[in-house]
């Protein structure tokens, strides 16, 4: 294993949607083609063991930065290379299952997300007969298959705190919090490196998410598994990350390590999206009010998008798309931060 | 202390079905005072919402009230018939749903569904009804009131709408808002508005909210008071503060411990092991004591009631006076 190269690298990720009206409209009523770039120049890379995790609002790209990793979407733009190597020729070559196998994705609704005509037996099953990973056939009979079969999915189930026998149910037999679960379970089968974790524990209550939070975070001790990590729940994500991508209207606007962000953030974004979490424990911490909405993709504000609602906007960011640079150890985007004027 | 404005007394919410019939609130009892914030927090299914929709009278059947009553300014209103309901509905308490863009019909204007509001509950002309709902969409700070009122619903983004919401029950003035989960489907910068709007509006107009959510942060925010409840009853009620800071309710120690902190690293989260019981098999006794770590022999078989703990008013054994006298 090679410690040094990170696992997974994202280069100039970019991915637009064409959204423009049918042909007969456009002929008829001129109306344009119109493009959302859902995900816009996006760079980051994850090193082995690390969660990294993309925080934003709703709109903001994160879920199709996560769908662009494992393959869902093909880019329009860019590179994700795995392990040295890169994913979109790699998905479409004899090579493709091999690599499917060791990224895997769990998403954000555990009712949606299983199958209710399954048992959890075919549903954690499936990906290990998929990939041939149950015993091989080497003289073995059918009978001794089904029960390394069996056996593996109660190993799996275990390893999440479900029953082995829960493998005889249904889904709808279980709560949220438990489905999520057997999807965790279903991901792990493949024994894959790299996990996508899609808003995983949005769906479910406070209490069920403390579970599930604490089940991902000692597999990723034991198996050294490596996390992208959606949410916009910025608590959670303060809980398992070790690296923060701030993102807005498709675009990474600050990037740090988990303490340097929450303690110091630099984008005024940021700083907004931190402001805006309702303070439970009432310290008294003084919050500037959040001010306006995300803009419409359709049509996104000239230079930094975030300027409209930005404090500390001036000319330059209203003309001027800032990069994202390296400023004192985070990577950051705004004129304001470069310039020094916050 | 002033006469409560709203008083729930041992209700009982019960759905008949083929099978058996499933008590989803049993024996819960609080009250609110004129102006205050009463925050009602609980996970899923735990019959917050219910609660809200008790006290509106707006229960699905085939869900009824079954014992219990509730009173509003000293006066009965769980059984009174449909059409005195609806006066009263709107027009003394108000109500804010989760999902804005269900809550508001899509084929009306904004403003005639403010104007329609307030002309069915205030004996005001058509232009001064106008005038009224212009000076609502003003206050929920929505800029441009003037044109935006003749929009329709769809024109507006998520957080406007719940403005309009809010604005809609505020419109006849009323003395108390059942808000039910008035955040959940927003963002938490625009969240953050709508508290704080919510907050201050309330403020202003005097009038008392029960905030249902299942957010502690927004609760924290928010509320004078709050309930937690789990599996239909209330588990802990009391000041939020004292809540927050010094639950007695192993319950309520265990949910907030599940919470993320913002200011403390924890390699993990405490857990509440298990999962809120179903309406179909509430546990003997104490309905959390499958879960709790501190359960005892007494919590097996016998239910207990609010009794005073610390600050706060707690249903748990622990705090029950023979017990601290032993101790």
């Amino acid at each position: 294993m090679s410690s040094g190269s990170p696992l997974v690298e994202v280069g100039d990720l970019s991915k637009t949607f064409d959204v423009s009206p049918p042909w007969l409209n456009r002929v008829v009523e001129r109306k344009p083609r119109q493009f959302v770039h859902a995900v816009d120049g996006v760079s980051f890379s994850i090193e082995r063991g690390k969660t990294l995790a993309l925080v934003g609002e709703s709109g903001c790209g994160k879920s199709t930065v996560a769908r662009l990793l494992v393959g869902l979407y093909a880019p329009t733009r860019g590179k994700v290379r795995f392990d040295g190597t890169e994913t979109t020729e790699a998905l479409r070559s004899g090579a493709a299952l091999a690599l499917r196998r060791r990224m895997q994705m769990i998403f954000q609704d555990p009712y949606a997300s299983l199958n209710p005509r399954w048992k959890v037996a075919d549903i954690v099953g499936e990906p290990l007969k998929e990939h041939g990973l149950v015993a091989p056939a080497d003289g073995r009979t059918r009978g001794a298959r089904a029960a390394d079969l069996k056996a593996q999915v109660a190993e799996l189930l275990r390893s999440v705190g479900l029953a082995p026998a829960d493998a005889e149910k249904f889904p709808h037999q279980f709560s949220g919090g438990q489905r999520q679960r057997i999807s965790i379970a279903r991901a792990l089968a493949t024994q894959p490196e790299f996990l996508v974790c899609d808003e995983p524990t949005s769906a479910l209550d406070v209490s069920v998410q403390a579970q599930v939070l604490n089940i991902m975070k000692d597999l990723q001790r034991k198996q050294g598994l490596t996390y992208l990590f959606i949410s916009h729940n910025l608590a959670v994500v303060r809980h398992v990350s070790d690296q923060v991508g701030v993102m807005y209207l498709g675009r990474l606007v600050e990037l740090a390590e988990k303490a340097e962000l929450f303690a110091r953030p630099r984008h005024p974004y940021t700083r907004m999206l931190l402001d805006a979490i309702p303070d439970i424990h009432m310290s008294g911490r003084a919050r500037t009010p959040v001010q306006g909405e995300v803009p419409n993709p359709l049509n996104p504000p000239s230079g930094c998008t975030f300027h409209p609602r930005c404090p500390h906007a001036n000319a330059r960011c209203k003309a001027e798309r800032p990069a994202l640079l390296q400023i004192k150890g985070v990577q950051v985007a705004c004129h304001a931060v470069e310039e020094g004027r916050i | 202390m002033t006469a409560a404005l709203l008083e729930v007394r041992n209700l009982r919410v019960e759905f008949p079905t083929r099978h058996a019939t499933l008590v989803a609130l049993d024996d819960v009892s609080f009250e609110i005072a004129p102006g205050e914030i009463l925050g009602v927090v609980g996970e899923s299914g735990a019959g917050k919402s219910l609660t809200g929709a008790a006290i509106i009278g707006l229960l699905d059947p085939p869900g009824r009230i079954a014992a219990g009553e509730i009173r509003f300014d000293g006066r009965r209103i769980d059984n009174l018939p449909y059409e005195a309901m609806r006066k009263i509905r709107g027009r003394h308490i108000g109500a804010i749903f989760q999902d804005p863009l269900t809550s508001l019909n899509p084929l009306y204007t904004v403003g005639r569904q403010l104007v329609e509001t307030i002309q069915t509950h205030l004996a005001v002309g058509a232009d001064e009804a106008r005038r009224r709902a212009i000076k609502l969409l003003q206050e929920t700070g929505i800029p441009a009131a003037e044109q935006r009122i003749d929009q329709f619903p769809h024109q507006f983004s998520g957080g406007m709408r719940q403005r309009v919401v809010i604005a809609l029950a505020l419109a006849a003035e009323p003395k108390l808002i059942v808000a039910d989960e008035p955040t959940t489907a927003l963002d938490v910068s625009i969240q953050a508005q709508i508290i704080s709007l919510l907050k201050r509006l309330c403020k202003e107009h005097g009038a008392a909210v029960m905030l249902v959510t299942h957010d502690m942060g927004v609760i924290a925010e928010t509320c004078d008071r709050v309930a937690v409840m789990y599996a239909g009853r209330i588990a802990e009620i009391g000041p939020v503060h004292d809540v927050i800071h010094s639950p007695a309710h192993p319950y309520t120690v265990g949910l907030m411990g599940s919470i993320p902190a913002m200011d403390e690293d924890r390699e993990r989260l405490l857990q509440i092991d298990g999962a809120m019981p179903r309406l179909t098999a509430i546990p003997s006794g104490c309905a959390f004591h499958p879960r709790c770590p501190k359960a005892f022999g007494r919590c097996h078989v016998e239910r207990p009631n609010l009794m005073a703990a610390q600050a706060t008013q707690a249903a748990c054994w622990l705090h029950a006076a023979d017990m601290k006298a032993a101790a």
